[in-house]
């Protein structure tokens, strides 16, 4: 019984904190409830995807995918061609999706095979795995984009000729995704309008009311959001996600079984890697600008530490934790600045506060779980000596 | 022969080796100075060698590849930091010890002449206990986080760093050519040691060969030195068990050898030599990097050593000799030379994929299984 509970508040312990923080954080900075409202939406449009793409490699207990921020280079590459080619709207992101795609591919396959070379290590391997994919892709973004892979608009480039440059404005798909669905319910004339004429004040933007403001719902990533969940809900029941849930319970079990272990946590890897392209290509096209050289870096600490905010830990993950811990990192993301400033008078203090939380948030699960893990294992071997 | 050669210095060692090699022959093509090429290297192995040198103890404790080397950095750069703060006081106690017994030739040494070592060593001395201390608990984390030590080494180091982000505001630091301008207090983001300890050790000793070639020999000596202590520590008593915990954990427990004190011994003499070359590495540099300065610096270190030939649970002095040397030569081969050939600067490039492919290689190398 009272171990029980104790197991209740361990699970929860990491979202309870933030919760506390946040009721502390939100009074002190100030910000209106519909600010928040629609920042946190903004945030939960923005993010979910790249969080999901983490759960199937957990499933299949691999810990927690460092190697995502592959997908995401993928998918920026994607959307610098498609840039280039100035293909715009909803056919340009479906045609930067079909780009990446067998990047992420190629590139999912390599970082299955690495990690089954470097099984018990996967997570650090797959750190250090994404530096050395970041090196490949500032290779050819920074010196064969332009030499050898033609890119033809001027405004990509650099100075020089080739290499593209730092900072990429999408404005050609910037909000398509978000505000797709009401600017197919305004017609023709003004979605052509929405997609020549950004930026200007001509969105359309599905809009209701909410305290004393009104707030925009990007309607459609949402619903793309929701039709993954259905799919990974759908996925744990198949045979391949079965086949993932006993690698993730035991490997040697599952391999006499008669799975196919090394296969299978490879087409987990792909899976996970070609979601985080895609899951890229919605975020940047919420933000609308690409850093061309930083973007992808964070979106895996980012991501990772949202879902271990959520209360899931490296080997159990749920779809509640994606969205608890999406709404909780990105709550503490928007007030900490604002909250820091009037609590202490110096805004950097609470952006130093943010990073440090989200890498303590990151380093306190991992110890958590290879604590539990090693306890686990000294029971068991108690337990084999006969409880002695 | 030559295959047992191959065998024993793996492929990449020899790949990367023959690639610096071939930099270095083809620096005279491209105008570039082949001696200006060489001193660089030379003082960059003596910057970074300290910080290799961290690894070896954690990973022949069997704690694996040091990530969380921004701890030690961080007692470095307080230990840095307070030595400058304290600069005028520790010298005037000296000033008053020497007027108190009448010995004025002492405040001549020490004062005057030594004013410059006396301030890099009491940098040192306040980091060594901050090491310590910051080492002992690290190490006790890692006790109970076994088989990951290595990721949870990671973000202890990134933690760590991002916290210390909010101390260097924070703290009460009042010297006023480190805090900022304008608000009187918070640490600047680089402070210069200029003045304080700048090149103290690069030129003590140092040998001028020509224009532009000067042994460092300070640098390199006391580079030396730490080796020598680190060579003498893993052949004691300690040191043997040490070795013993990371070969073979079962084995040593059963020879009554204490595991964890092993480890804890072993990560704080880690976290001790990562403040200690943080220091080196700053007289050498002229400047303190606060804030995101340490963030990735255990990447370079790691990547060294393991380029030197160690693997994530063998590793000798010889090995962080060779590997810095390698690396440090083509981090400053490659701009100069490459730039000369291509008109671009690829260094930063070929830094992420050498020092992260070298890591992974040794990741996914089959070992025995460390755990």
């Amino acid at each position: 019984m009272i171990r029980k509970l104790f197991d209740i508040i361990a699970n929860n312990a990491v979202p309870a904190v933030f919760i506390i923080i946040s009721a502390f954080a939100i009074p002190l900075s100030g910000f209106s409830a519909s600010y928040l409202v629609q920042e946190l939406l903004t945030r939960i449009g923005r993010n979910s995807f790249l969080i999901l793409s983490l759960l199937i490699p957990i499933m299949a207990g691999m810990g927690l995918n460092f190697g995502m921020v592959l997908g995401a280079m993928a998918g920026q590459i994607g959307l610098l061609l498609i840039c280039d080619w100035g293909v715009v709207g909803i056919p340009g992101m479906v045609l930067a999706c079909l780009i990446g795609t067998p990047i992420a591919i190629v590139l999912g396959v390599f970082c299955g095979h690495i990690m089954n070379r470097a099984k018990g290590r996967e997570m650090v391997t797959g750190y250090i795995l994404g530096f050395f994919i970041n090196g490949v892709y500032q290779m050819t973004v920074l010196y064969l984009m332009g030499w050898v892979i033609p890119i033809t608009n001027p405004n990509l480039l650099l100075s020089r000729g080739y290499g593209v440059r730092n900072a990429v404005s999408l404005l050609g798909i910037r909000g398509v995704l978000d505000n797709f669905i009401p600017t197919m319910i305004a017609g023709t004339e003004h979605s052509q309008q929405f997609l020549s004429i950004q930026g200007s004040g001509a969105f359309m933007l599905l809009q209701i009311p909410c305290f004393n403001g009104a707030i925009r719902i990007p309607l459609m990533t949402l619903i793309v959001i929701a039709l993954f969940c259905v799919f990974i809900i759908w996925f744990r029941k198949t045979k391949l996600g079965q086949d993932m849930r006993a690698i993730g319970q035991s490997q040697t079990v599952a391999d006499s079984a008669g799975i196919a272990v090394n296969r299978t946590r490879i087409i987990a890897i792909v899976i996970s890697t070609v979601l985080a392209c895609y899951g890229q290509i919605i975020y940047l096209q919420n933000m609308g600008t690409l850093n061309t050289y930083n973007s992808h870096d964070q979106a895996g600490m980012f991501s990772i530490a949202a879902l271990l905010i959520g209360g899931a830990s490296v080997s159990r993950a749920s779809i509640a934790n994606v969205f608890v811990g999406v709404i909780l990192f990105h709550l503490m993301f928007i007030v900490a600045p604002m909250a820091g400033k009037n609590l202490i008078g110096e805004a950097q203090i609470g952006e130093y506060f943010r990073v440090f939380v989200s890498y303590g948030i990151i380093a306190i699960a991992l110890v958590l779980h290879a604590w539990k893990r090693n306890r686990e294992r000294e029971a068991a071997r108690r337990s084999l000596r006969g409880g002695a | 022969m030559i295959k047992k050669f191959i065998d024993n210095a793996g492929w990449p060692r020899i790949i990367i080796a023959l690639f610096l090699l071939g930099l270095f022959i083809a620096a005279p093509f491209v105008g570039v100075n082949v001696w200006t090429s060489l001193n660089n290297t030379l003082v960059r192995f003596g910057m970074n060698g300290v910080m290799v040198l961290a690894m070896i103890p954690m990973v022949q404790a069997g704690c694996g590849l040091n990530f969380g080397l921004p701890l030690g950095i961080i007692a470095g750069l307080l230990g840095a930091t307070l030595s400058l703060e304290w600069n005028t006081e520790i010298m005037s106690r000296l000033l008053d010890l020497g007027a108190k017994y009448n010995i004025t030739w002492l405040n001549e040494i020490f004062v005057n002449t030594y004013r410059e070592p006396l301030g890099f060593a009491s940098a040192i001395v306040i980091a060594i206990p901050v090491a310590a201390v910051l080492g002992w608990l690290y190490g006790k984390l890692l006790n109970r986080v076994k088989g990951d030590e290595m990721m949870i080494a990671t973000y202890v180091g990134f933690s760590s760093v991002s916290f210390m982000c909010i101390a260097w505001l924070l703290l009460p630091y009042k010297h006023p050519t480190m805090v900022w301008g304008y608000a009187g207090r918070g640490l600047r983001t680089t402070i210069s040691v200029e003045g304080y300890w700048l090149h103290v050790l690069n030129d003590a000793l140092a040998i001028k060969i020509n224009d532009n070639f000067t042994i460092p020999t300070g640098m390199i000596l006391f580079f030396l030195f730490m080796a020598v202590i680190v060579w003498i520590f893993m052949r004691t008593k300690t040191g043997t068990a040490m070795t013993a915990v990371g070969s073979n954990p079962e084995f040593a427990r059963a020879s009554g050898v204490n595991v964890d004190k092993m480890r804890t011994i072993s990560v704080v003499m880690s976290t001790i030599l990562g403040a200690i070359g943080i220091i080196v590495y700053e007289q050498s540099f002229g400047f303190i990097q606060l804030y995101m300065g340490p963030f990735y610096m255990a990447l370079p270190a790691v990547a060294s050593i393991l380029l030197g030939g160690a693997s994530v649970n063998k590793a000798s002095i010889l090995n962080v000799i060779v590997g810095t040397f390698l690396f440090q030569g083509i981090l400053t081969m490659t701009p100069s030379v490459i730039n000369g050939y291509l008109q671009t600067d690829m260094s930063e490039v070929i830094r992420l994929i050498v020092s992260n492919g070298m890591i992974l290689y040794a990741l996914t190398r089959k070992v025995r299984a460390g755990r």
